[in-house]
């Protein structure tokens, strides 16, 4: 540590330099598309992401119509219903969430944010994006297979996963699994990257404790995922031979229409320890980046420190490691043992404690601050709205005597879109918002970005808080038309219509979104370096957008921990981690 | 500029004792695996994931064992073979493991020459690692095929649960292609050693970076991985 006193900087040759190799691109092709920049893999797993997001948003469209307005499309008969469900979820889920968020933000951010010229090994970097699009066109491909995708709902739960009932029996669910093994493959090429670059490429200064809090979810998230994908992988594996080979590691014994089937001796429970083991921390390898990035957004828009930095770093590093203990809670109907139920409901209550913890402490930095309701302050705010909303009602669900009645019905889809859905999809929002000055060197439209907002905020209420509702009166999820049923009263009919027409509104709204994306690349406001005048090291790059290898001549050293904002006696209200004036906190 | 010097090294100076100091010095300058290149790390980390895969196969090997109702077969018989007229269970695994595992001596000595930088030790050393490597990977194709022979069917065998099948197929396929990748591995690095690419420090064609002496050693983490993960097979699925 001792040379690092000398501020010169460039003068100390950097230790990793012999590793340090940058791939220079030669061409438009390996510049733009067969690109190695971290930076531009960033973007292209973002457009892949939002893409096939737009997918998952067109079917979740017509799911609403059905389910507000039922027999009125005949085109949305029960099988298709099904497909829509299942394509919707996974597409959610794994392929946008998971994508955007370890792929997006993780590769546009981590190399920026830790000083680094590069991920550590970009051409692994490079394969892992073009694996993801593998895996993206080989799920779209089975849209158009023979009998379409899978219809098995987004868990694949089997037997009926497998099965001749199920839509999708064909190719579909061939597809879905051999494009989540894809996905797997392509990720840990990835999420290798990530993990290596924060742990050994930092530069000068930067140690762990000086990262900002979107290294930090990002990091511990793909820590996690490389350790649950694995579940998923051996599950599909193993699905795909009970599909294609007549094996029976999930199939027990089954008559089918009257004919006995070759499988048997299988357990189907095996399969939900695996898919949750890896579904689980799924929600969390969601909600970490989330975390990270939200923290930021606050930090910067009220012109605060973090409060509890320290603590929010652990809350973290708990919350990673506790998600993986607290998987059979989304099985406490497939006649577990209580004793398990009631060690799986403790240790799911426990969570809320770091996240509480992260909750208080993201008030607390608000609290009294200089806030500026800017567009991605306004998605931070609505993230904690949303989010809180969704975990208070995962704390009825984690408790097996309330989550039995309440299992199946549509207040357990209310929960996890509020906790898993809006809320990371808000901060995807806020994200993007609050870096695109930086990718593309122009702000998004303020006024587009307000409608937006508002329209989604208001809109994700309207359609959420009703379905908890339509939970507690007992009407069940994944019904593709709820008929004449004694218990579900005619105003849950009209409620359902209503959501319906709202869900539509909100997508529309995602539309300006898009046209804001495009048209604000042309005729947004010049950004400058450092719209937001944020401290971490992403907004102090030499160039904006920043160029290949970041920082130009020398590195940058980092002398503070990310959040010194308004700090008495500093000339501005923001020292940038770089700036090695030693007023106040240093940390 | 009244102190020019990071934070962190005031911290280090300081010197906190107990988790403090655990702490400060996995999150400190830089690195947290100070000794660490950036290809170890990585290979390191892949292993874990690598591990997690392991344990998900054989764990639900030994569930579908315990879910299926019919009587598993005696793999003490099932993989006996008949030499010179009497009948030897685990003859050929036991070759196997053999094999392998003095696969994993002359991997570490491969290692230590690469650490000398003597060139043509270290590729003979490996050669004779991925020649123990592929002897290993024939005999499990002369496994496989004798159990074909004998009715063995991923769906299907003549002496009990079918899961038995399904499990032998898909942990030792999954095994196998991981020592293949690894023999395939080594005759790529062996070459670069031979040819005097980390002593030119010639340029990969794929990666375009300088190759390193290193990745021997790396390729050897991953060498004794797979042999490690075989000790568990053997013991679970062979010997239980």
């Amino acid at each position: 540590m001792g040379d690092v006193a000398d501020a010169a900087g460039a003068a100390i040759p950097h230790p990793d330099s012999e590793e340090d190799d940058l791939y220079h691109p030669h061409s438009w092709l390996t510049k733009y598309v067969f690109s190695q920049d971290a930076k531009v893999i960033g973007v292209q797993y973002s457009l892949t992401a939002i893409s096939i997001g737009m997918v998952a948003l067109v079917l979740s469209w017509l799911m609403r119509l059905q389910l507000g307005f039922p027999g009125t499309f005949d085109f949305i008969d029960p099988p298709a219903y099904y497909q829509f469900i299942t394509m919707h979820g996974m597409i959610m889920v794994v392929y946008l969430l998971t994508a955007l968020f370890l792929g997006g933000f993780g590769n546009y951010l981590i190399p920026l944010m830790l000083g680094a010229r590069d991920m550590v090994f970009p051409y692994v970097n490079m394969l892992s994006y073009w694996i993801y699009l593998l895996a993206v066109l080989v799920l779209v491909a089975s849209f158009f297979a023979p009998g379409g995708p899978t219809g098995a709902g987004w868990t694949l739960y089997p037997p009926q996963a497998v099965l001749s009932g199920t839509p999708g029996q064909e190719w579909g669910i061939v597809l879905m699994l051999v494009s989540l093994a894809l996905f797997i493959i392509g990720f840990t090429m990835g999420g290798l990257n990530y993990v290596v670059t924060v742990l050994q490429a930092r530069t000068r200064g930067m140690t762990l404790m000086r990262m900002p809090l979107t290294i930090w979810g990002i990091f511990t998230a793909t820590v996690m995922a490389l350790l649950a994908f694995p579940a998923l992988l051996v599950g599909a594996v193993m699905m795909l031979l009970d599909r294609l080979l007549g094996t029976s590691f999930f199939m027990p014994s089954l008559v089918e229409m009257g004919q006995q089937l070759r499988y048997g001796g299988g357990s189907p429970i095996l399969f939900q320890h695996l898919f949750w083991f890896f579904g689980h921390p799924e929600v969390y390898i969601v909600a970490l980046p989330a975390f990270g990035i939200v923290s930021d957004l606050i930090a910067t828009h009220a012109r605060r420190n973090i409060f509890g930095y320290r603590m929010m770093v652990w809350a973290i590093v708990a919350i990673g490691a506790l998600s993986f203990v607290v998987w059979a809670h989304h099985m406490y109907v497939s006649g577990m043992h209580p004793y398990f139920g009631f060690f799986f409901a403790t240790t799911t209550l426990i969570i809320a404690i770091p996240t509480a913890l992260k909750l208080y402490n993201w008030l607390l930095t608000l609290w009294r601050g200089d806030i500026h309701l800017t567009v991605p302050m306004l998605f931070a705010l609505g993230f904690i709205v949303t989010f809180v909303n969704g975990g208070l009602t995962g704390l009825f669900l984690g408790n097996v005597v309330v989550d039995v009645p309440l299992s199946d019905t549509m207040f357990v889809v209310a929960h996890f879109h509020m906790v898993m859905g809006v809320a990371p999809v808000m901060v995807i929002f806020g994200g993007l918002y609050h870096w695109y000055p930086k990718v593309t060197g122009r702000l998004l439209n303020e006024t587009l970005g307000r409608i937006h907002f508002w329209v989604t905020f208001l809109g994700a209420y309207l359609i959420f808080f009703p379905m908890h509702y339509l939970g507690l009166l007992g009407v069940p999820r994944r019904y593709h038309d709820l008929g004449q049923t004694a218990f579900v009263p005619d105003s849950a009919h009209t409620l359902n219509a209503f959501i319906s027409v709202v869900a539509l509104t909100v997508g529309v709204a995602q539309l300006i979104f898009l046209f804001n994306l495009f048209w604000s690349l042309r005729h947004g406001r010049n950004a400058g370096g450092n719209p937001w005048n944020a401290t971490t090291l992403e907004w102090q790059t030499p160039e904006t957008p920043p160029g290949h290898g970041n920082w130009g001549a020398a590195q940058p050293v980092v002398y503070r921990w990310a959040y010194d904002y308004s700090v008495p006696g500093a000339e501005r209200d923001f020292i940038p981690q770089n700036d090695p004036t030693a007023v106040g906190m240093t940390r | 500029m009244p102190d020019t010097a990071p934070a962190d090294a005031q911290d280090t100076m300081m010197q906190p004792g107990g988790w403090r100091s655990l702490v400060a010095d996995w999150s400190s300058d830089q690195r947290a695996f100070k000794s660490a290149s950036w290809g170890k790390a990585m290979m390191w980390i892949f292993l874990l994931s690598d591990t997690f895969i392991f344990s998900c196969f054989l764990i639900s090997y030994m569930t579908v064992r315990m879910s299926t109702v019919v009587p598993w077969p005696n793999p003490s018989e099932v993989f006996a073979l008949e030499i010179g007229g009497t009948s030897l269970p685990l003859i050929l695994i036991a070759i196997m493991t053999f094999v392998l595992i003095s696969s994993s001596g002359t991997m570490a000595m491969a290692v230590n020459f690469a650490y000398r930088r003597d060139r043509v030790r270290t590729a003979l050393l490996m050669l004779v690692t991925a020649a123990f490597g592929a002897a290993f990977v024939g005999m499990q194709a002369f496994e496989w095929t004798k159990l074909i022979h004998e009715g063995v069917r991923p769906w299907e065998n003549p002496w009990g649960a079918p899961q038995f099948g399904s499990a032998f197929f898909m942990i030792t396929g999954f095994h196998g292609t991981h020592v293949t990748i690894g023999v395939i591995f080594l005759l790529i690095i062996a070459r670069k050693v031979w040819r005097g690419d980390f002593d030119q420090q010639r340029k990969g064609f794929f990666t375009s970076r300088k190759g390193r002496w290193e990745i021997v050693e790396i390729t050897g983490l991953y060498w004794h991985f797979v042999d490690l993960v075989w000790v568990f097979i053997f013991a679970l699925f062979y010997l239980w």
